[in-house]
């Protein structure tokens, strides 16, 4: 009786967990298989088989959405910035981790309150501009890096602590100056933080779309996600191709997330355990 | 060992110069617009004193209600989404079969971006939507509605969507605070003969503690900025409903009136700074708790 009252516990269990999973696919599920459809058929909305898929949607979608340049343009954000950002953020948190002076613990609170205030878009205009980064590449690479601080050096400061000091005292007395030391010896061993901050980084950039939003006036110069955002502006009624547009943005987050979703967990729930 | 030899001090240097660059100084330089009239059809900029802010605390501004509705958001959108993710973390957390993929499932929308999700939701919320759609091959079709248009719905609408998208994270966030938690702390409940409230009262809340705090301060964080969501769901409407800050400022930046706006960013720098040094200290209180 016990044993049968368990297993029907069980079994309800495993059906709400399963409806729960079911209202998370289901939206993607409607934008694969609409994204296969005619316009009228789309235009339906329902969860029915397109009666023909028709694969030229992509083609059409990657043409008038000017898929390749943006594409381009968003591997070109991310991937810089995010370079950028574990190289200049991991220097940091070495020497703030390393050397806690009163004022190292100053400048790194100072820092890590970037975390949370808010940026000021419409003066940060006005500064690019003196600066002349406005509608410039290099200069949504300088500011993705600059936003990124923050959250680089949180994260990487706590992972510093972990590696023993000894190490840096037997590389110098090996002879090695502080470049040496730090790109030689540290930051081989930092690489699990590394990998964890570069695939948080290179998500955020990918996805984020209020920057460009403001600091991009050219359409040559648009990411992915404000090509597909005048796209939906666009082509409204035709949901079969921006359902498409929309598979193509997603895919690159998607196989990151695959190739890297431990570290990707670990370091959205850093802290969430202690320190 | 000189210290400074080995740590040399230049290594902050290239990450703060560009925080500070690009983040610090245009934080700090919009204080100072919010005290002017610059915008776009001038070339002078006046310093106006407080009128900037006069008319957006004016009780009857549509501005005033910018402020409201993010504060309200930032409440309302955290409690639905880390009162029920707490109770999906613990669900997720007993050894069902399969908890992993369920566990992946629920937090694979947190990885992707607001505007993909608006956008879907644009098509699933539409009159001749999805939901719709369901609504009447169940029967009710008299619930049909244009959940994005209808000023009774819009803003639970906006809840639903961010719920969606942020639950499987916060689930994720208490589920790596549970698993800290250790096991005979149950059994010894168990043995005494606690229930289920009382275990969670006694022993899993006090020990989710770092969880909960880590769930308030990306929480409020997020609700106070919140931009994309609502730029792509509604844009603000129908009619002003909707408008937060971020998107406010978004709209006096293209209206060219950038007084107004920086007063408006203002605001929200001030709330935020406010409220991110009491959450440093509910951080850094943990870190020498534990």
């Amino acid at each position: 009786m016990n044993l049968r009252k368990k297993k029907v516990i069980e079994i309800l269990k495993q059906f709400i967990a399963c409806i729960l999973s079911g209202i998370v696919i289901l939206p993607f599920i409607v934008v694969v298989i609409n994204s296969f459809k005619t316009e009228s058929e789309a235009a339906l909305m329902d969860l029915t088989l397109p009666t023909k898929f028709i694969w030229e949607n992509y083609s059409i979608a990657v043409e008038r959405g000017k898929l390749v340049t943006s594409f381009f343009n968003s591997t070109l954000y991310s991937v810089s910035a995010t370079a950028i950002s574990i190289i200049i953020n991991s220097m940091a948190a070495f020497v703030l981790s390393r050397k806690r002076t009163q004022w190292n613990l100053f400048l790194y609170i100072f820092i890590i309150l970037g975390i949370m205030l808010p940026t000021n878009y419409i003066a940060l205009i006005k500064i690019m501009q003196t600066l002349h980064l406005l509608n410039s590449r290099l200069g949504v690479i300088l500011l993705y890096s600059a936003m990124n601080v923050s959250f680089g050096t949180f994260i990487l400061y706590g992972f510093v602590g972990t590696i023993p000091r000894e190490l840096d005292e037997a590389g110098v007395i090996d002879g090695a100056n502080p470049w040496q030391l730090f790109f030689r010896v540290v930051f081989p061993l930092l690489k699990p933080a590394l990998v964890t901050v570069a695939l948080l980084t290179f998500m955020g950039i990918w996805n984020d779309f209020m920057i460009p939003l403001y600091v991009l006036n050219r359409s040559s110069q648009w990411p992915m996600t404000l090509a597909v955002y005048n796209f939906f502006g666009q082509y409204q009624s035709e949901w079969n191709l921006i359902f498409a547009d929309i598979v193509l943005t997603c895919l690159p987050v998607f196989i990151v997330y695959l190739l890297g979703q431990k570290q990707i967990v670990s370091g959205m729930t850093a802290g969430a355990i202690k320190g | 060992m000189n210290l400074n030899k080995i740590y040399p001090q230049y290594f902050i240097f290239p990450a703060l110069a560009l925080y500070i660059l690009l983040f610090i100084i245009p934080g700090l330089i919009g204080i100072y617009y919010s005290f002017t009239d610059w915008n776009r059809y001038s070339s002078e900029i006046n310093f106006i004193g407080l009128e900037n802010y006069k008319t957006i605390f004016n009780a009857g501004s549509s501005y005033f209600s910018y402020i409201y509705n993010t504060l309200r958001f930032t409440v309302v959108s955290n409690i639905v989404k880390i009162i029920p993710a707490l109770f999906l973390a613990i669900f997720l957390s007993e050894n069902l079969k399969g908890e992993n993929i369920h566990r992946a499932i629920l937090f694979f929308p947190s990885i992707l971006s607001y505007l993909v999700i608006g956008i879907i939701f644009r098509s699933i919320l539409h009159p001749q939507g999805l939901v719709n759609n369901i609504l009447r091959t169940v029967g009710l079709g008299f619930m049909a509605k244009a959940w994005l248009a209808d000023p009774k719905w819009v803003w639970s609408s906006i809840y639903a969507v961010d719920a969606w998208r942020g639950i499987g994270y916060v689930m994720t966030i208490f589920i790596a605070g549970l698993h800290s938690i250790p096991r005979y702390y149950y059994e010894a409940a168990d043995i005494d003969g606690a229930g289920f409230f009382q275990k969670l009262i006694h022993i899993t809340l006090p020990m989710l503690r770092p969880a909960i705090t880590v769930n308030l301060v990306f929480g409020i964080t997020y609700g106070l900025r919140v931009f994309d969501i609502i730029f792509v769901l509604t844009n603000g409407g129908p009619g002003r409903m909707t408008e937060v800050i971020n998107t406010g400022v978004f709209k006096e930046f293209a209206l060219g009136t950038y007084g107004i706006g920086s007063a408006l960013s203002t605001i929200l720098f001030v709330f935020l700074g406010f409220i991110s040094i009491f959450l440093v200290r509910l951080m850094n209180r943990r870190e020498i708790e534990l």
